[in-house]
């Protein structure tokens, strides 16, 4: 039996029924065919479900219920979307197309091989394209996210360390303003995070990381362009330094939008990094997911890899082509989930991606994101400040506080709803005051970004002649601030069942 | 300089007002040597190109719906996706949205996710479903991550059954390698007929966690009642993980009593897409959530008295709690999750009974036929749902060759992961088969067992 | 912020009563933390442990915090009705809200009602 919550009797308004709400039982959304084959009788009743109460709805109800609820989203699609960190770029729509296709749309991960060539050779291309954007020696497309390719990457340097009899290595160092699932990602490895401060230019602070260099030490987890979107200024001396304590680098590729075609993480010494297909590959955010995190690594962390791995199994020959198959690292950490990761809706997507930009079309998506950051950030640092005030690259954090004025950066995050903008990330790298990390990407035109700068000025002078306007936004949306203090509290976190639906039927 | 929408003009004007003279001097930062490495990647293709050689790609496989007949299952299923699941999914409004962190512009975010939250609970039979996981897989090895939090760390092992998927088995065991939880009983060489109660024999005062699988993976369907029961007098935990189509014929594992319920969610209205994304669902109890990793959303008011949604009890996850959350995990899956409620809202009550009702029979027929031919039969006597394994005498991958060459994928090969299955392939059967495949599937190997 | 004169706190903003041995969170990191909605207590009766070990976890709707024993000693007694009223950390830290009773222990690092109100004023600017 389903513990519902209990039914409550205020007046709340409700926008838009749940899918239970709009159940009424005997309606039918898909018919199923009537069985073809001789009836074969139950199993015993004891291992049968008495009732299922599943939601009864024809097809015009469902599409509305989803088109209405739809309309209630902010989306690329709609608008200007400067999330920070988060890569909010154009997702092009022949991605869409491309992994829909039959061929990778039904076919099972566990074919014969040389009945899936296609997708095969789609993922060891890719391998083969990723290896060279980032310097990397090998690569596996099997982690689902960035977080999982996070994991994936520490399980590889412990497994490097215990090759090599090194079973004192402990710690991980990890700077201030870092993305938190680093070290999370550390703490499922059930090791201790040591916290690097930045230095006043938003590097990593040499002397504070040269303290903490020993022989204890895992390696380092470095986001570069970290999460000021700043490019360390040091990094090949902060890489010595960590290669010097026998530590390996690990890059958080999070801000890889920012190096396609301008400097390879491997060529300056990186020795993991995990990609994220669904921000630099324009693969779809989805509201959420799903992402894909493959992982690269240098030379000597091949063989640690996850398996299995896309590889060439029988050379070609003339006009042959190879035979692609699965092959397993000789020391590899295992399994990180079942079957070959994301295929259709990461690898396909990111693959048409590559494909249509080549290594020129590569370097113009950074290039053009580093523009626009810089572009705004030079338009906005008399208004708001910039704490760590040099050329960034693809993206900037700037304070959303006043002097004398009590509005945060929550509050001109709100209001930037109110002139149809998504606010940029808040509260984020904790190093800033009221953090507002701002991140155009290269698929916005000047005229969205001079826009969206008149929008930011002028919410900064409401911010002195009318704080209220601030408080109390967005005021012009469909829904308003949220109490999240009740929705913790009292935690309803299923639909209520409508009165009188039919539980035992 | 397909999606940059800039143009010569613009762009000098801005890099005008920077103060830079060119594109390039945005990055003397970066060092000399590695400064704009040249890319050794095929040139640019245009979108004509584009769908032309993706095409030619995809055109490279034989897929299960228009070149080949399929009887694989384990773990990703062949199910019929209704037309307007997908025409949901293409909506730019949900597909190009962020995490709903901003919930006054994302209501339709959330209240999806809330709506497969609740679809999740009622199919499982447990108060409470996440957001969801990377996968089946992935969700299992969650539930020892959070059944290891459970006990704050002081029970160190958990119990797996050899009869839990083995890609399954392999992903709990990578996951296990940092937090040194003993991972047991996932032994390809243990009696697999024996009674799953047996597990109890493996549980002790260190165990934190026992995982089944629902049916199992030979497509048997067991009572777990007894086991759980047992398990809990020993202080640990369940965690049943289930196939959500047969969750509509047979009794939930809530009802058994189970502390964790998980499972893959593709059978739900996803693309089998050569393994992935599909969705991880995860369900437990209520007294369990603050330990449960991956996002929630619950219900709230706005400002303006207006039932809402938003992402709650944050301060569990990574982004706040750091190295001390259950897990790093940051994403969910979100657009194939909606997916799911879009399918099961679509299919409804009578339609997903009809769904496993046709699993049901038609694997039925398929077992008493194929069970006829001379020297092949059932391995197992349990009752089962839509797989079952066969023994066919002879190498399973020379049978499936065989099989390849009249068009049908054969069953997946036993002996891979368990010594003593060999010759022995794992038959699958959804309502996509219909008589006549099932009826040459049994024509084919007929032929085999007398060449 | 309130703190009463008869208790020892710490700049981790844990309380401790030298008389009763009680310990919980202060008054100045409840406002920090705000609305509070979930506590786990670490540490179980009987267990012996030294000041600065993690006693407690909380949880607010914005925040995560790790609550330290400011004194060493012999676990005598966990509140165990917290973890269902995590919200008396917010409205009754010093009495409902306490978190762990101590007994035969000496206090940590600890300062007085006095320099602690200092110390708290001087982290609000």
């Amino acid at each position: 039996m389903i513990d519902a919550p209990e039914k409550t009797t205020t007046d709340v308004k409700i926008v838009e029924p749940t899918i239970f709400d709009l159940s009424s039982p005997g309606r039918t959304g898909v018919t199923m065919p009537a069985s073809d084959v001789p009836e074969t009788a139950l199993p015993p009743e004891a291992l049968l479900r008495s009732e299922l109460p599943l939601p009864e709805l024809a097809e015009v109800d469902v599409v509305r219920h989803y088109m209405h609820l739809s309309s209630f989203n902010y989306s690329v699609d709609s608008g200007y979307y400067p999330l920070g960190s988060c890569t909010m770029k154009y997702n092009p729509k022949i991605n869409e197309d491309t992994c829909r296709l039959p061929g990778f749309l039904f076919t099972h991960p566990l074919q014969p091989v040389e009945t899936v060539q296609g997708n095969l050779a789609l993922m060891y291309q890719l391998q083969e394209w990723l290896k060279e954007i980032s310097g990397f020696a090998g690569i596996t497309l099997q982690p689902a996210a960035g977080a999982h390719g996070e994991f994936t990457g520490v399980l590889i340097m412990r497994a490097y360390h215990k090759s090599r009899g090194d079973d004192k290595r402990t710690k991980m160092l990890i700077p201030d303003a870092a993305h938190g699932t680093n070290p999370a990602s550390v703490g499922m490895m059930g090791m201790s995070v040591v916290t690097i401060p930045s230095d006043e230019r938003g590097n990593v602070d040499l002397k504070a990381l040269e303290a903490a260099c020993d022989d204890t030490v895992v390696g380092m987890m470095l986001t570069n362009p970290n999460t000021l979107g700043l490019f360390d200024e040091h990094i090949e001396k902060v890489i010595e330094l960590v290669h010097g304590c026998g530590g390996l680098m690990y890059g958080d590729g999070a801000n890889l939008n920012a190096l396609l075609g301008i400097v390879r993480p491997g060529d300056v010494g990186f020795d993991v990094m995990h990609f994220n297909l669904h921000k630099t590959f324009a693969v779809p955010h989805g509201g959420g997911g799903p992402g894909s995190g493959p992982v690269g690594v240098a030379a000597h962390l091949v063989d640690f890899l996850p398996e299995p791995l896309v590889g060439i199994i029988e050379e070609g020959e003339d006009e042959l082509p190879p035979l692609y198959g699965f092959v397993k690292p000789e020391k590899s950490i295992g399994r990180m989930k079942a079957f070959h990761g994301h295929f259709g809706g990461g690898h396909v997507r990111a693959f048409t991606y590559i494909a249509m930009h080549g290594p020129d079309g590569l370097k113009d998506i950074s290039q053009y994101a580093v523009l626009n950051a810089n572009y705004l950030q030079v338009r906005l640092r008399d208004t708001y400040k910039v704490p760590y005030d040099r050329i960034c690259m693809h993206e900037f954090v700037a304070e959303g506080r006043f002097e004398g004025s009590d509005v945060r950066a929550l509050d001109i995050s709100k209001r930037l709803m109110d002139y149809n903008f998504h606010p940029p990330t808040n509260y984020f790298p904790l190093i800033v005051h009221e953090a507002l990390m701002i991140e155009p990407t290269e698929t916005e035109n000047k005229d969205t970004l001079d826009a969206f700068v008149d929008v930011m000025i002028k919410i900064a002078e409401e911010a002195k002649t009318q704080p209220d306007l601030l408080h109390n936004a967005p005021s012009t949306t469909k829904f308003g601030r949220m109490d999240e203090v009740k929705a913790a509290r009292e935690l309803v976190l299923c639909c209520w069942l409508p009165e009188g639906y039919d539980l035992e039927a | 300089m397909t999606y940059i929408p800039i143009s010569p003009k613009e762009r000098d004007a801005m890099l005008e007002t920077i103060g830079v003279k060119s594109l390039d001097d945005l990055f003397d930062v970066i060092p000399a040597k590695h400064r704009f490495p040249k890319l050794d990647l095929p040139a640019a293709l245009t979108e004509m190109e584009a769908l032309d050689e993706l095409s030619g790609l995809a055109n490279a496989n034989e897929n299960v719906r228009t070149d080949l007949v399929s009887f694989l299952g384990a773990g990703m299923y062949n199910h019929y996706i209704p037309s307007a699941v997908d025409h949901m999914l293409r909506r730019g409004e949900f597909y190009t949205a962020y995490t709903p962190y901003q919930p006054e512009i994302s209501q339709g975010t959330l209240q999806a996710i809330f709506e497969y939250q609740s679809l999740m609970s009622v199919l499982t039979g447990m108060d409470v479903s996440n957001a969801s996981h990377y996968d089946g897989a992935t969700a299992a090895a969650e539930a020892v991550n959070l059944a290891f939090a459970q006990f704050r760390g002081k029970r160190k092992k958990v119990v797996v059954s050899p009869t839990l998927h083995p890609q399954y088995r392999a992903v709990v065991r990578t996951y296990m390698q940092g937090i040194g939880v003993e991972v047991t009983g996932d032994d390809p060489n243990a009696d697999l007929e024996s009674s799953p109660n047996d597990l109890i024999n493996l549980v002790d005062d260190n165990t934190c966690l026992v995982i089944v699988q629902y049916p199992d993976f030979f497509g048997r369907v067991y009572d777990y009642t007894k086991l759980i029961d047992e398990v809990h007098a020993k202080g640990a935990l369940v965690c049943v993980v289930a196939n959500p189509t047969a969750l509509a014929m047979f009794k939930t594992p809530g009802s058994m009593g189970a502390d964790i319920v998980v499972g893959d969610g593709q059978p739900l209205g996803i693309p089998m897409w050569y393994g992935g994304p599909s969705v991880g669902f995860f369900t437990t109890r209520k007294n369990m959530v603050h330990k449960m990793a991956g996002r929630l959303v619950g219900e709230t008011v706005d400002n303006k008295g207006q039932r809402a949604y938003v992402l709650t009890l944050t301060a569990r996850e990574q982004h706040i709690k750091r190295e001390r959350a259950t897990s790093n995990i940051c994403t969910n899956q979100g657009l194939i999750a909606l997916g799911t409620a879009v399918y099961l809202s679509l299919l409804g009550k009578k339609g997903l009974q009809q769904v496993a009702n046709l699993c049901y029979q038609k694997a039925h027929y398929a077992a008493q036929e194929l069970s006829k031919i001379d020297g092949m039969g059932l391995c197992f006597t349990e009752p089962f749902f839509h797989e079952f394994a066969l023994c066919v005498n002879r190498p399973v991958d020379e049978v499936n060759a065989h099989l390849l060459e009249h068009g049908i994928i054969g069953g997946y090969d036993l002996g891979q992961d368990y010594p003593s299955l060999k010759d022995h392939m794992l038959i699958a059967v959804t309502e996509m088969n219909t008589k006549e495949e099932i009826d040459t599937l049994v024509e084919v190997l007929s032929e085999v067992s007398h060449d | 912020m309130n703190a009463p004169a008869n208790l020892k706190y710490t700049k981790s903003d844990e309380w401790f009563d030298p008389e009763t041995g009680k310990a919980g969170l202060s008054d100045y990191a409840q406002g920090q933390l705000s609305d509070i909605v979930f506590v786990e207590i670490l540490v179980d009766e009987g267990d012996e442990i030294e000041a600065g070990k993690a006693i407690a976890s909380v949880e607010s709707v914005k925040a995560s915090a790790e609550i330290y024993s400011p004194a060493g000693g012999k676990v005598v007694a966990v509140n165990k009705d917290l973890a269902d009223k995590p919200e008396s950390i917010n409205t009754d830290p010093y009495g409902e809200a306490w978190m762990i009773q101590l007994e035969g222990g000496s206090a940590g690092d600890v300062m007085d009602a006095a320099a602690y109100e200092k110390y708290c004023e001087e982290r609000d600017h």
